[in-house]
């Protein structure tokens, strides 16, 4: 039975480390080609893997020819807004949902239901035509636009708010508290960890997202990393050490932000995307 | 007349008044433009700011007729025919592995979710460069010489496999999160009645986890049918594969912001709603065969 047991969880092992070895040596290969010259990565006899002499200049060419800086400062603040917007209005209407009794209730959930379901391409061309009537291409306010709210964020917090137990709020009331009292003091530090999950799940289909920056923010001083990469991407063909070093540039720092808080994310995930 | 106790009252205020926001924007932001997309969708863009004309149904018609548009949805149903079943099962599988106590179990999941937090374009970046025929890695680690997205009767599948490949590790995740539910003792039975892995996986596992598969399965063809970012980043113009590749969601963006032909833009994506509806529809009436809800 013992042996049985180690010869199935070797077999296990090697699934496993093969699969990851899958996974890892996209990422692996776009680190090595990023400090390549080109003409390591265009020569096949032999073919190069580790490249010979770092060219650590790569990074410095392509950091100045794509202004990284501004890409990243537009990025985070187009993140950050979606977040900070998303968590208050979703807690608010979550809590409203989950929690208060009122006429109209039902029908403007079922309108937010509704809204979950449709692909969000049906949204596009009439979102486009408002933000341009309000002057906000190339502008932080316009990659915001379309997150101002969140159908699925007033889901996700108003399914965490019907899983909390009522005797809180009932001792509040009793104590006189008054219903902004009750969810500003009691009910919104509760929903914490919904909020968190809602931030994570925000913030990765917010950096993620190509079509709409692209369409607002054609400008390359106003734009995201995901656009930015998609315009080099049809400027270098060739240059693949340049294009390796940008994408590895414009994935990096999230990746590390993944590792340190990596139980976070894929709970985060995991909750908010299993609700969906 | 009923009174209406001023817990009621409040209630009603403030109710609406936390839900104000949220509605208020889903009703700019979403409820408006869906509706104005479908209006569009009867109107003729009209040239250099002329007004746009209404011309009925003949979008549709036009649609209807239009090969690229069939093209379009064909290569779309062959990409997700290929991502949704092997995304599904592999993970599903991992998932069931992973759900044993093995030492870096941590570090696996890691690893396999990774893609998840890459942005697509970056990630289409580097398979195009894998994939690529002359200096690539795959056909010079394996001495063969393949046109993976060159080739039209192949580009569509392998831009698939990168889908496969960027969501394994989501689909494993939710799995996962389905397995936690599953209780120990079963397996426990099962092994005492002699069931191998196998037997385990079909007659316990699958369907104690039935509604994570088809909640699964259903946002993956939507995700799918959607699919985007991979085929703009990883076809050039002058690619031959091109015709062979384009996604709906592709043709929408290139007739509403690159030909600024909204209307006609705006006709193929309510076509895509429609088509998505229709797939939605069908799995929820099949789910009853399957699908068992403690």
């Amino acid at each position: 039975m013992k042996s049985k047991n180690i010869i199935s969880n070797t077999i296990i092992y090697i699934i496993l480390i093969l699969v990851s070895i899958t996974m890892l040596v996209p990422f692996l290969w776009m680190f090595l080609t990023a400090f390549k010259s080109v003409s390591e990565t265009t020569q096949v006899d032999p073919f190069v893997i580790i490249p010979k002499v770092w060219k650590v200049e790569n990074f410095s060419n392509v950091i100045k020819a794509m202004d990284f800086v501004r890409l990243y400062a537009n990025t985070i603040m187009m993140v950050a807004l979606r977040i900070l917007c998303a968590i208050i209005t979703s807690t608010l209407s979550g809590y409203a949902f989950a929690r208060l009794e009122f006429k109209g209730k039902n029908l403007m959930f079922a309108l937010v239901l509704l809204q979950m379901m449709i692909p969000v391409q049906i949204f596009i061309i009439p979102q486009y035509v408002m933000v341009s009537n309000l002057h906000m291409t190339n502008s932080v306010l316009g990659l915001l636009f379309p997150g101002v709210v969140s159908a699925f964020g007033a889901f996700l917090m108003r399914q965490a708010y019907m899983q909390l137990p009522r005797d809180l709020e009932e001792a509040a009331r009793l104590d006189g508290c008054s219903i902004p009292q009750t969810f500003y003091f009691i009910m919104a530090p509760l929903a914490k960890s919904s909020m968190i999950a809602l931030g994570i799940f925000t913030a990765v289909f917010a950096y993620k997202d190509l079509m709409w920056p692209m369409i607002v923010c054609p400008d390359n001083r106003a734009t995201t990393l995901a656009s930015a990469l998609a315009k080099m991407n049809g400027q270098y063909s060739q240059k693949y050490p340049e294009l390796m070093m940008a994408a590895l540039i414009s994935c990096v720092p999230m990746i590390i932000i993944y590792i340190i808080f990596q139980k976070q994310f894929i709970e985060g995930i995991a909750t908010s995307g299993g609700k969906l | 007349m009923k009174k209406i106790s001023a817990r009621q009252k409040s209630e009603f205020i403030w109710g609406w008044l936390f839900i104000l926001p949220t509605m208020l924007g889903l009703i700019v932001l979403n409820i408006y433009p869906m509706i104005d997309t479908v209006r569009q969708s009867f109107y003729k863009t009209g040239d250099f700011g002329k007004g746009n004309v209404f011309v009925g149904l003949k979008n549709y018609e036009k649609v209807l007729g239009d090969s690229e548009v069939w093209q379009a949805l064909w290569n779309t149903v062959k990409y997700a025919i290929v991502e949704v079943p092997f995304s599904v099962v592999i993970a599903l599988l991992l998932a069931v592995l992973l759900n044993k106590k093995l030492k870096g179990r941590d570090v696996f999941r890691t690893i396999f979710f990774l893609p998840m937090v890459v942005a697509p374009a970056a990630i289409a970046m580097v398979w195009k460069w894998l994939y690529n025929s002359n200096f690539g890695l795959i056909n010079n680690v394996f001495h063969i010489k393949v046109n993976w997205i060159s080739s039209p009767s192949l580009a569509i599948y392998s831009i698939a496999v990168i889908g496969i490949w960027s969501m394994l590790g989501y689909n494993m995740v939710l799995f996962l999160a389905g397995l936690q539910e599953v209780p120990r003792d079963f397996y426990e039975a099962a092994a005492i009645d002699g069931a191998n892995g196998w037997d385990q996986l079909i007659h316990i596992t699958v369907p104690l986890i039935s509604p994570t598969i088809f909640f699964v399965i259903v946002t993956r063809i939507i995700g799918a049918m959607q699919v985007f970012d991979l085929i703009y980043m990883m076809i050039d113009l002058n690619n031959p594969a091109w015709k062979k590749t384009e996604s709906l969601v592709f043709l929408f963006y290139k007739y509403s912001f690159e030909q600024s032909k909204k209307g006609y833009g705006a006709t193929v994506v309510v076509v895509l709603l429609i088509v998505i509806m229709i797939l939605t529809g069908i799995q929820l009436i099949g789910q009853k065969k399957w699908v068992h809800y403690s």
